[in-house]
């Protein structure tokens, strides 16, 4: 389906109006529209939100024989889709030449510039190696696709963490996210792409342009650089005569920018981070402004628990009944709870901290297995006021502890708050002291 | 202020095309049921049906009236069924519709839209609407063409045009004048406005007889405005940048309460800008 054209008055106004210093949303010529970085429930998503443009990164790992050429260094695989969701104008399976320019700015931003230490890679030098995997999709389209792109492609690498690997000799082991805890890529600079418009033959610049300039503009300038003022990429299209002055200038603007989106980069990535210790509400939940999540079930988690039969059962002697409707968790074997009940769907959300690892209904037979995840020890909040079922779980060490509070509801099934990394739940108690 | 736009042949206030004005011979009890659920925010799918099983209340005459379904309502054997989602709304005598704040346009005929030509051929323009397929303008339909004499029309220029045609199975169609041969405020305009897009919701309320926000926008500073009702509208004041604050305007005051808009307003008089 075709877009909607521009008509000649909408793009002598456009002209006009940047001829005279104005932009139609009222910004500034070297500003950007209102950028929102947000990181979804799995390690590696990463979506950006820059002004109404919406772009979604997800990185992706998996053990493959290295390329001939370099036997000891991993492999990037960058594949950016343009889809039908984000403009009219975007067309399903049709390789549009916006694509492959979007596709090889954004191999040539990352990769050309060497910002992941691909030696750290190699499992097997010459056998296995990991493959990282950035898969960019575009949500929304309202210009400057390539900009929201690198900054979500780099977003999801600095927030990915692959799995933990071993060799003993021959054998290779790589541990689940339950066993050892997951790694981050090692990441050594975050290059960022600025994009600047020009119009009327190279007279008039704009930075970040919206859709509307987008389609009014002469050419494009695409700088690539990263906070330590190192130039990544550039690139220039639509084929506009640049003189030297124009693009220095240019490149200081980017500088400030890069530094700017640098900062907030890494201000969410700590958000991210602290919300995940404190097993708060983030990720994906958090950035739709809904009360339900439906569906989202977690594989049964093998953990380890010692003592937890005593301090169980002593706790449910010393509680009061629960209400009928709700069946509480029962301890049957010390090691072993059903959680939650079956064949009910009720995914309520209230108030507490969590967001996806409700396994409600796994209660079949006597198999489920409770699911454990750790929350700091500063945290234990004993909420005596509910009838509670509080399995702790205190490791000898003094490492983060984490404790998953039961509570059969009058209303809802019985919720554990999770930590949202509560796949890896079990796997953290080994996990190192973060700063 | 200047406002161009044009009317539904049909005669009653912009909103109703011609084609749903269905007057239905209804019982007394439809036109109560309806009236009690005025205000109210329906769904497609809910129907009003009544047959001849209802009781008429004793104190009703037995006479049936005529109900008028507009935009919204479709008649369905001698069921009204509600095809949008949104708030019915009522007009005395007996005209009912659900206001919906829908942004895609269907085409209707009968509407003033404001169209982008994209095409020229040897005797029709094509023309860009908004809606599922591009509408078509003959030549001749312009005041004072003739075979000899052509319109002045270039691809990419803006028209103000009266939909003729408009169904499902067939390709939209276009005329820049009216029923008498003249032209009526139609026809090819834009230099130097700026075009938006707001949502149809927005755009009843514009061309509405009594219009709060008409009344508002006139308090601020002279402009001109064309509306289509295809959801684009059309702005032009004194200065790049009154156009600018009067097209942001439109646009943010589309998703805001009465209150909330004037608030805006007095702001921005207050304010520069």
């Amino acid at each position: 389906m075709k877009d909607t054209p521009l008509s000649n008055c909408e793009r002598d106004f456009i002209l006009k109006a940047i001829e005279e210093k104005k932009r139609l949303d009222g910004r500034q010529t070297y500003d950007y529209r209102k950028i929102k970085i947000t990181f979804g429930t799995d390690y590696g998503c990463c979506f950006v939100d820059l002004g109404q443009t919406r772009v979604m990164a997800q990185v992706s790992c998996e053990l493959v024989v290295p390329k001939e050429s370099r036997p000891n260094e991993g492999i990037m695989f960058f594949n950016l889709e343009l889809s039908p969701m984000a403009s009219p104008a975007f067309e399903q399976g049709r390789q549009s030449e916006l694509s492959v320019k979007l596709n090889r700015q954004l191999e040539r931003c990352l990769r050309n510039s060497k910002c992941i230490d691909t030696e750290s890679l190699c499992v097997v030098s010459g056998e296995k190696v990991w493959q990282i995997r950035v898969d960019v999709h575009t949500l929304n389209n309202d210009g400057n696709l390539m900009d929201a792109a690198s900054v979500a492609a780099i977003g999801a690498l600095c927030h990915f963490r692959r799995p933990d690997v071993s060799i003993q000799g021959e054998e290779v082991t790589v541990y689940s996210p339950e066993e050892r805890d997951p790694i981050p890529l090692s990441i050594y600079h975050m290059p960022i792409s600025v994009s600047f418009a020009f119009f009327q033959q190279g007279t008039f610049l704009l930075v970040d342009p919206c859709e509307r300039e987008e389609r009014v503009m002469d050419g494009l300038l695409m700088i690539a650089m990263n906070k330590h003022r190192e130039i990544c990429s550039i690139q220039s299209s639509g084929g506009i005569m640049l003189l030297k002055e124009q693009v220095m200038r240019c490149s200081k603007i980017a500088s400030v920018k890069v530094s700017e989106i640098t900062e907030l980069i890494n201000k969410a990535l700590l958000n991210d981070k602290t919300a995940r210790k404190a097993g708060g509400r983030c990720g994906f939940a958090e950035s739709i402004p809904q009360e339900r999540i439906t569906a989202l079930k977690t594989d049964q988690t093998a953990v380890e628990m010692t003592d937890v039969g005593e301090t169980a059962s002593s706790i449910v002697q010393t509680a009061e009944a629960p209400p009928q409707t709700v069946p509480s968790p029962s301890v049957p074997v010390p090691g072993v709870g059903q959680v939650g009940e079956v064949l009910r769907n009720s995914w309520g959300l209230e108030e507490e901290e969590e967001e996806e690892e409700e396994d409600g209904g796994e209660g079949s037979g006597g198999d489920s297995v409770e699911e454990l995840t750790k929350m700091d020890v500063e945290q234990h909040q004993e909420v005596k006021s509910r009838t509670v079922d509080v399995v702790e779980i205190l490791d000898s060490d003094e490492e983060e502890e984490e404790v998953v509070i039961l509570y059969p509801e009058t209303t809802k099934k019985p919720k554990n708050t999770a930590s949202s990394s509560g796949q890896k739940g079990a796997g953290t108690s080994r996990k190192q002291k973060k700063k | 202020m200047i406002l161009r736009s044009g009317r539904g042949r049909c005669g009653c206030s912009s909103g109703f095309r011609d084609i749903s004005c269905q007057a239905t011979r209804s019982s007394v009890r439809m036109f109560s049921v309806l009236k009690e659920r005025v205000g109210e925010i329906l769904l497609p799918g809910d129907e009003f049906c009544c047959g001849p099983q209802d009781t008429l209340p004793l104190t009703d005459s037995g006479k049936s009236e005529r109900l008028v379904a507009g935009p919204g309502l479709r008649r369905s054997g001698d069921r009204l069924l509600v095809s949008r989602s949104g708030v019915l709304r009522h007009k005395e005598p007996n005209k009912f519709w659900i206001e919906s704040q829908q942004r895609r346009y269907v085409p209707a005929k009968g509407e003033t839209v404001i169209g982008v030509v994209t095409a020229k051929s040897s005797d029709v323009f094509k023309v860009d609407i908004g809606g599922s397929e591009a509408a078509s303008l003959s030549y001749l339909a312009f005041e004072g063409a003739t075979k000899r004499n052509r319109p002045n029309v270039q691809v990419g220029d803006l028209l103000l045009a009266q939909l003729v045609v408009a169904n499902k199975d067939m390709e939209p169609e276009l005329v820049c004048i009216d029923g008498s041969g003249r032209a009526n405020g139609m026809g090819v305009f834009g230099t130097g406005g700026l075009l938006i897009k707001v949502s149809l919701g927005l755009v009843r309320r514009l061309l509405a007889p009594r219009s709060d926000l008409r009344a508002d926008l006139e308090q601020l500073f002279p402009c001109e405005l064309v509306v289509g009702m295809n959801g684009r509208v059309w702005v032009r004041a004194g200065a790049v940048q009154q156009t600018l604050v009067l097209a942001n305007l439109l646009q943010s005051c589309d998703a805001m309460t009465a209150p909330q808009r004037q608030q805006l307003f007095r702001r921005l008089q207050q304010g520069a800008f």
